[in-house]
């Protein structure tokens, strides 16, 4: 049980749907930036997609075929660990079924990878039954390099840290093993709902 | 990327505001006894959460300001003026107040003297506030690495930890300060924004491997990060730490 803040009334945010706001969370218009490293900037002609590891045959699909895939457009909300919530984004990217559709594999986990050499680890799970995008338009532009462009990974049921920015691909993996924040003592899986912030949570 | 050792569970504890302190018409430093504070490492933050009477909650990050060797733990916090945790604090807040908070968060913005150098920190506004901890952290060692801090600021009035980098300076740290908006006539420090020219004026030559620490708004980073990669700096030699444009 927490203690009053004493004078502490908070700012309510009366334009915000409560139920679409996670525990700790607040809403803002604008898009942070996080990122542990200097921003990458692989042009299109060196970028490629790969799924590898623990799989029959690995697939690869560079930058061109890779926009010739069957995409979707999402609306989603998105939470960030450092508190921050963002209604109502809107990406096209493709999504993790129909990439995974080209890998045979028994294997319950994967490393998604990055330029620059950021890691997370994700369970197929969490990843497929429409639940997981490679991301490379944000509001119907190109994805800017600050924000993981020429394409992100996008979880937006996990916490953000999960979609990958500059993600290059994915690693299939028989154990489940922590990417980068995740060995830092960030939580194995970030359910934003169950305020799944660091280990322990 | 090294990994750090996984550390356990991150629980909520009372801390116990002692003292506040000015350090700039916007920022305060909130000096905290912790009974349950558990140590630190230079770089790293806290989460601290409000309570209101009707228990709505609000949760925010802060980067800790003091040292792993000092006695009591201090954050220091740029008041933002459509916050809602910021001017809590920096307005609200008296000594004798309990304030709640878990931590220490974050295992790659840190600094301890193993991971040697030539330790170069780049700050911009309010990103200056884990490098008072990292600099306090290396006069508390062996120095056997030089630090070098690189800090801009618009004005003069809004530099923090002005008398701490004075003393860190006699301690041997070499602490540069540039004013980008305006500065006092007779100020022997630098002008204007970091830029490239800048950078190679106060940096440690790629050829020596700085390790490099940059924090500041998201456009400073990103400027200086990009700036440094362009020098010949080794990408995974530079960590950067970013406040979003609402980052509080």
């Amino acid at each position: 049980m927490s203690p009053i803040s004493r004078g502490f009334r908070g700012r309510r945010r009366e334009h915000a749907d409560p139920s679409r706001v996670p525990p700790g969370q607040y809403v803002t218009s604008d898009f942070p930036v996080l990122s542990a490293g200097p921003t990458p900037h692989t042009p299109p002609d060196e970028w490629s997609f790969t799924i590898d590891g623990a799989v029959a045959e690995p697939a690869s699909w560079p930058w061109e075929e890779f926009v010739a895939l069957p995409s979707e457009t999402i609306t989603v909300d998105i939470h960030c660990v450092t508190k921050w919530s963002k209604l109502d984004t809107s990406w096209r990217g493709v999504s993790l079924d129909t990439l995974l559709e080209s890998v045979v594999t028994e294997a319950g986990y994967l490393t998604a990878w990055s330029d620059g050499g950021y890691t997370t680890n994700l369970t197929l799970d969490d990843v497929t039954g429409g639940k997981a995008w490679v991301a490379y338009e944000y509001g119907a532009e190109p994805l800017e390099a600050e924000h993981g462009g020429p394409a992100r990974l996008l979880v937006p049921h996990l916490y953000f840290w999960k979609s990958a920015k500059w993600v290059r691909g994915l690693t299939l993996t028989p154990d489940d093993e922590p990417g980068f924040w995740e060995g830092y003592g960030y939580h194995n899986r970030g359910d934003p709902w169950l305020e799944q912030r660091y280990q322990g949570d | 990327m090294a990994r750090a050792a996984i550390p356990g569970r991150l629980t909520w504890q009372l801390g116990r505001v002692v003292e506040l302190v000015d350090e700039t018409p916007r920022c305060k430093s909130l000096v905290i006894e912790l009974p349950e504070w558990r140590g630190h490492r230079a770089g790293q933050h806290v989460d601290v959460r409000l309570t209101a009477e009707d228990g709505y909650q609000a949760e925010r990050s802060y980067s800790i300001a003091s040292s792993p060797g000092d006695a009591q733990l201090v954050l220091t916090v740029e008041r933002l003026e459509d916050g809602e945790v910021s001017p809590y604090l920096t307005d609200e807040l008296r000594p004798g107040d309990e304030l709640e908070l878990r931590g220490p968060i974050g295992g790659y913005f840190v600094w301890e003297p193993s991971q040697g150098g030539p330790l170069l920190l780049i700050a911009g506004g309010s990103g200056v506030v884990p490098f008072r901890a990292m600099l306090r952290r290396w006069t508390a060692g062996e120095r056997d690495v030089p630090a070098r801090l690189l800090y801009s600021s618009r004005t003069l009035q809004e530099v923090i930890y002005r008398t701490e980098l004075e003393r860190l300076a006699e301690e041997g740290a070499e602490v540069n300060l540039t004013l980008t908006r305006q500065w006092p006539a007779d100020w022997q420090g630098h002008r204007g924004r970091v830029d490239r020219a800048l950078l190679a004026e106060v940096t440690w030559p790629p050829q020596q491997r700085p390790l490099v620490y940059v924090c500041g708004p998201t456009a400073f980073v990103e400027t200086v990060a990009e700036a440094l990669v362009k020098a010949g700096h080794e990408p995974g030699r530079i960590k950067t730490e970013r406040f979003g444009p609402t980052g509080s």
